[in-house]
C-alpha cells in the first residue's frame, strides 16, 4: 500500500517561465488524499499555471509533479493529461456547446462501455440534482446550472484529483454561497482530493482544509484557514486576507512606541517595524487616544468609521458590529486590542505575535 | 477509491515530436517544393546559361507584363475606389442592389471575360454591326472600333473584371473607419466633396493597396486572356515555351523572372495589411450616414455605378447564356461537355478535400504547439496563393516528371512493368497544384474557425480522457463545421476556374471545363465553350453570394478575407 502513504499531489521545485514572466518560481507543495486545498492569490500570481501544470495541459521548465506517488511530469517523464485520471473544472465551464448535458457527461466516460457509462451518468445527474437538465444544451442552461453540469462532468469519471479553476467566479453572489457549499459537500462525501484556485480571500478561507497563498510565482504561506488568518507569518498574508491599518512603530528597549500607544516588542526583531492593526481591533475607549471622525459608512451588519489620529499620516479604519453613535467631525477616544495586533519588520519577513498586556 | 495505474507514461527526449507537427512540416515542404524548384533553376542558370529563347522572349514579355500590371492597377483603383465610395457615401435608388452586384465580376475569370468580348466585339459581331447601322456605314472596312486584341483591350478587360478586389477591401475600410473621421472633418470645415480627397482616400490607402495587389496577382496569374488577346506576357511565355517549344528549362527560367513580380506583390500586400491593422485599432466601427441623392442625381449615380457591372458581368454573362442556349438548341449537350464537367468536379472535389485536410492539420498543429515554428510552417504552407498557376505548374512539373520517370524506370527494371506517368497520368499532379495554390484560402478560414473555440475546450477534452486527435474529431471538427464548409466552397470554386496549372498538368486527353474552353478559343472554334463558360460562371457566383452576405456584416469574414 505504498500509494496510500504518498501524498495525493506532490509538487517538487516546479518552475515555469513565460517570456519575461516567472509564472512559477520553485514551487513545492504536498496535498494529502481527501484534502481540499485552495490556491489563492492575486491574478497573475501563478495559481492557474500551477493547476494547469498538474493537469498536464501545461508543461513545466523544471521540477517534478507526482500524483499518488507516480511521477506525471518530470524531466524524463510526461503523462498526457488524458492518462492522469484527474478532473478539471474550468472558469468558463468549457461545456461543449454541440452536446447536451448528458452527452457532455458521457464524453468523459468513453472507456467504461455504453451501459456502465449510462448508469454512471444517471447516478451523477441524480447526485447533483440535475437529472431534469440532462437533455438540454449548454446555451439553454443558467449559469448555476452550467456550473452543476460542469461539476458533474468532471466528477463522473471518478477522478483521483479534482482541479477547479475559479469554479464559482462566474456566479452571482447570492447563488455563489449555496453552490459553493453544495460543491464542497459533494467533494467531501466522495472523499475526492481537490485543488481549487480562487482570487477571493474569503472563499479561500471558507472552502479549504488547506490554504496556499501565492505571489509572483512563489508560495508565500501555507496553512489552515484559521492559522493563516489569525497568525499570518508574513505581512503580505496579513494584508491579503484582511483589511489592516499599517502603523509605523519605533523600538525602545522591550517596547514598541507608536501613535496608537505602546506595545510589547516581539523578541528577535530589530530595525524599523510596522504594527498591523485589524479594523475590528480598534475600539472606542474613554481612556484611550484622541481621534477625530472623518468618515462613517454603514455596511449593513458592520459599521466602518475612518479616524484621523495625531501622528498618523494615513487615516485609521475602525470596524464594529455595534452602532457606536459617532458623527462626522466628532471627537472620540480609542484604544487597540493588542490581541489583534501583528508586528512585522519592514522587510516583511519576520512576524511575531505580541504578548498580552 | 479506485486507483488507476497511469497508462502510457511516455518518456521524453529533449525534442518531442508531435504527429500533427510532423504533418505540418510535410505540408509546408510540399508547398515549398515548386517555388524552390523554380528558384533553384534561376540560381543554377546564371549568366551565360540562359537559353536563346529566353534571351529573346524575356525582355519583351517583361515589358508587356509591367505595362499590363500598371494599366490594370490604375484602372482597378479608379473603378474599385470610386464604386466603393459611391455606395458608402451616397444613398440613391438601387444602392442596395449595387452594393452586392458590384461583386459579381468576381464570378467571371479573366479568360472567360476575354473569350466573351472577343466574339461580342469582333468587327463582325452585333455591337459593331449596330454601331455601323446607326452611323450609316455599310462594311467593317469603312468603320470599326479599335481592336480589342491589344494591350489596351487587355487592360480594360482586366480592369472591369478585377476591380471587385479593390471595391471589397476599400468598402470594408470605408464602412468601419470613415464615419467618425468624416464627421470630424466636416466640423473642421472640410467641404462635402473635399472629404473624399482629403479624408477618405488617404484613409483607404492601405485597403486600396491590399485590393490592388490581390487584383494584380490575378492579372499576373492569367494565361488565357492574354493568349486570346495576343498579349505576350510572362505567364503566356512560360506556357508557350513549354507547350509549344517543349523547353522546360526555358519555361522555368522565365518563371523565375515572374517570381520577382510575385515577391513585389506579396511585399506590397503585407505592408499594406500591416498599416491597415494600425488603422483598425484606432476606431470602433460605426456606419457612416450616406448623403441622399434625389431626382436625376440619384438615377445618374445608379447608372454610373452600374457600368462596371454591365461590362464586367451582365454583358459577358448574357452573351454566354444566349450563345449556350443557341448551341444547345442546335446540337444538344455533347458528351464532351458532360465528361469535362465530371472531370472538373472530380478533380476540384478531390483537391478541396486535400486542401481541407492539410489546412486543418496545419492549423491544429499550430494550436497544439503554439510558437514561432508552427507559425512559420503555417505561413510557408500558404505560400502558393501568390504564385501564378503557370509558375506553380512548371515548379511541380519538373520534380513530378522526374519522380514519374524514376518510378517507371525502376518498375520496368525490377518487374518489367511500366507504370507510365504515375503522378501526371492519374491527375495527382494536378490535385497537388490545386492544393498548393489554394491552401491559403482554406487555412485562413479554418484558423479563424478554430480560434473561436476556447482553449479550455481542448483542455476539458484532454482531462476527460481523450487524446489530442480524439478531441479533434469530437470537439473541433463538429464546432468548426461552418468554417470548413465556407472554406471548402471557396476552394472548390477556385479549383474549378483554374486554367494555367490545369493546362500544364492535366493528364493526356483530359479536359476540364476551363481547358476545354481554352482549347476552343485558341482554335477559334466557338462550339461547346460558351456552355462550359456558363457552368463556370454560374458556380463562380456561389462564393460571391457568400462574400456579399459577409460583406454586409461590414467585417468581411476571415475566410473571405484570406481569399481576397
Amino acid at each position: 500500500m505504498k500509494v496510500s502513504l504518498a501524498a495525493a499531489v506532490s509538487i517538487a521545485s516546479v518552475s515555469r517561465r513565460f517570456g519575461a514572466v516567472q509564472a512559477l518560481d520553485n514551487v513545492s507543495l504536498e496535498i494529502a488524499q481527501g484534502e481540499i486545498a485552495c490556491l489563492v492569490g492575486q491574478s497573475g500570481c501563478g495559481k492557474s499555471t500551477l493547476l494547469r501544470a498538474i493537469a498536464g495541459v501545461e508543461d513545466i521548465d523544471s521540477g517534478a509533479l507526482a500524483l499518488y506517488g507516480h511521477p506525471v511530469t518530470a524531466s524524463d517523464v510526461f503523462v498526457e493529461p488524458e492518462n492522469r485520471n484527474i478532473g478539471f473544472m474550468f472558469q468558463d465551464y468549457a461545456l461543449f456547446p454541440h452536446l447536451t448535458a448528458r452527452q457532455n457527461i458521457l464524453f468523459g466516460l468513453r472507456k467504461l462501455g455504453r451501459k456502465v457509462a449510462g448508469e454512471r451518468t444517471d447516478q451523477t445527474l441524480d447526485r447533483l440534482g440535475i437529472a431534469a437538465l440532462a437533455d438540454r444544451y449548454p446555451h439553454m442552461l443558467s449559469g448555476g446550472e452550467q456550473q452543476r453540469v460542469a461539476l458533474a462532468r468532471a466528477l463522473a469519471p471518478q477522478p483521483q484529483v479534482m482541479l477547479m479553476d475559479e469554479p464559482f467566479s462566474n456566479l452571482d453572489s447570492r447563488l455563489r454561497d449555496t453552490i459553493r457549499q453544495e460543491t464542497v459537500s459533494v467533494l467531501r462525501s466522495l472523499g475526492t482530493t481537490a485543488i481549487i484556485v480562487t482570487h477571493d480571500p474569503e472563499e479561500a478561507l471558507s472552502l479549504g482544509d488547506k490554504v496556499v497563498l501565492m505571489r509572483k510565482g512563489k508560495v508565500i504561506e501555507t496553512g489552515t484557514g484559521d492559522a493563516i488568518y489569525t497568525y499570518p507569518q508574513t505581512a503580505y498574508a496579513a494584508e491579503f486576507f484582511s483589511r489592516v491599518n499599517r502603523i509605523p512603530a519605533r523600538r525602545s528597549g522591550d517596547w514598541l512606541d507608536s501613535p496608537l500607544g505602546r506595545f510589547a516588542a516581539p523578541c528577535g526583531s530589530s530595525g524599523p517595524v510596522f504594527l498591523y492593526v485589524r479594523p475590528q481591533a480598534v475600539v472606542l475607549d474613554e481612556a484611550g487616544i484622541a481621534a477625530k471622525v472623518t468618515r462613517r459608512v454603514l455596511l449593513g451588519e458592520i459599521e466602518e468609521v475612518t479616524l484621523a489620529v495625531e501622528g498618523l499620516a494615513d487615516p485609521l479604519v475602525m470596524r464594529t458590529s455595534e452602532r457606536c453613535g459617532v458623527s462626522i467631525g466628532g471627537d472620540v477616544r480609542i484604544g487597540v486590542n493588542p490581541d489583534h495586533v501583528l508586528v512585522f519588520a519592514d522587510d516583511e519577513s519576520a512576524r511575531a505575535a505580541l504578548p498580552r498586556g | 477509491m479506485a486507483l488507476v495505474t497511469y497508462t502510457k507514461p511516455r518518456s521524453r527526449s529533449r525534442f518531442t515530436l508531435n504527429g500533427w507537427v510532423v504533418f505540418s512540416v510535410i505540408v509546408a515542404a510540399l508547398a515549398l517544393l515548386p517555388v524552390l524548384t523554380i528558384a533553384l533553376t534561376a540560381v543554377g542558370n546564371t549568366g551565360t546559361l540562359w537559353s536563346h529563347v529566353v534571351a529573346n522572349v524575356l525582355p519583351q514579355a517583361t515589358r508587356n507584363t509591367l505595362t499590363l500590371l500598371i494599366g490594370t492597377g490604375i484602372l482597378v483603383t479608379i473603378i474599385g475606389t470610386g464604386t466603393a465610395w459611391l455606395v458608402t457615401a451616397y444613398s440613391f435608388p438601387g444602392r442596395g442592389i449595387l452594393e452586392w452586384a458590384l461583386l459579381l465580376p468576381l464570378a467571371v475569370p479573366t479568360y472567360i471575360m476575354a473569350y466573351a468580348y472577343m466574339d461580342v466585339l469582333s468587327p463582325l459581331g452585333w455591337i459593331q454591326d449596330t454601331i455601323r447601322a446607326i452611323l450609316g456605314y455599310s462594311s467593317p472596312r469603312d468603320f470599326r472600333l479599335p481592336d480589342i486584341r491589344t494591350m489596351w483591350g487587355a487592360i480594360v478587360l482586366f480592369g472591369f473584371v478585377l476591380y471587385p478586389y479593390v471595391y471589397l477591401t476599400t468598402r470594408a475600410m470605408f464602412l468601419t473607419q470613415a464615419s467618425n473621421l468624416v464627421e470630424v472633418a466636416r466640423t473642421l470645415g472640410v467641404g462635402r466633396s473635399a472629404v473624399f480627397w482629403r479624408v477618405a482616400l488617404p484613409l483607404a490607402r492601405p485597403a486600396i493597396a491590399v485590393g490592388v495587389s490581390l487584383a494584380l496577382m490575378e492579372a499576373l496569374n492569367d494565361v488565357g486572356a492574354s493568349q486570346f488577346l495576343g498579349v505576350r506576357t510572362l505567364t503566356a511565355s512560360v506556357y508557350t515555351t513549354w507547350i509549344v517549344r517543349t523547353d522546360l528549362t526555358g519555361a522555368a527560367q522565365i518563371a523565375t523572372a515572374m517570381l520577382v513580380f510575385v515577391v513585389t506583390l506579396i511585399l506590397l500586400e503585407r505592408m499594406a495589411r500591416r498599416q491597415q491593422r494600425y488603422a483598425h485599432s484606432a476606431q470602433r466601427a460605426r456606419t457612416m450616414t450616406p448623403t441622399r441623392l434625389r431626382g436625376w442625381r440619384g438615377w445618374l449615380a445608379l447608372s454610373i455605378g452600374s457600368i462596371p457591372i454591365v461590362i464586367g458581368f451582365l454583358g459577358p454573362a448574357l452573351y454566354l447564356v444566349l450563345a449556350a442556349i443557341e448551341r444547345v438548341q442546335f446540337a444538344g449537350v455533347s458528351p464532351y461537355i458532360v465528361r469535362a464537367t465530371i472531370n472538373t468536379v472530380t478533380m476540384s472535389a478531390t483537391a478541396t478535400l486535400v486542401v481541407l485536410v492539410a489546412g486543418f492539420g496545419v492549423a491544429y498543429a499550430a494550436r497544439l504547439r503554439p510558437g514561432a515554428a508552427t507559425d512559420a510552417l503555417a505561413r510557408i504552407s500558404a505560400l502558393g496563393y501568390a504564385v501564378p498557376g503557370t509558375v506553380l505548374g512548371i515548379g511541380i512539373l519538373i520534380p513530378v516528371a522526374a519522380f514519374d520517370r524514376f518510378v517507371d524506370q525502376s518498375m520496368r527494371e525490377l518487374f518489367g512493368y511500366s507504370t507510365g506517368l504515375l503522378m501526371i497520368g492519374s491527375g495527382a499532379a494536378l490535385v497537388y497544384a490545386y492544393a498548393a495554390r489554394f491552401l491559403a484560402i482554406a487555412s485562413g478560414g479554418i484558423e479563424a474557425g478554430l480560434s473561436r473555440i476556447p482553449l479550455s475546450y481542448d483542455h476539458a477534452a484532454r482531462t476527460l480522457g481523450h487524446t489530442a486527435t480524439g478531441s479533434l474529431a469530437r470537439v473541433h471538427l463538429p464546432l468548426s463545421r461552418t468554417a470548413l464548409t465556407a472554406a471548402g466552397l471557396l476552394v472548390f470554386v477556385d479549383c474549378m476556374k483554374e486554367l494555367p496549372a490545369t493546362l500544364l498538368l492535366r493528364p493526356l486527353n483530359f479536359e476540364s471545363l476551363s481547358s476545354l474552353l481554352y482549347g476552343e478559343a485558341a482554335r477559334g472554334t466557338y462550339e461547346e465553350a460558351a456552355l462550359a463558360a456558363v457552368i463556370i460562371v454560374a458556380i463562380g457566383i456561389l462564393p460571391v453570394i457568400f462574400l456579399a452576405r459577409t460583406g454586409r456584416m461590414s467585417q468581411s469574414s476571415s475566410a473571405a478575407e484570406s481569399r481576397l
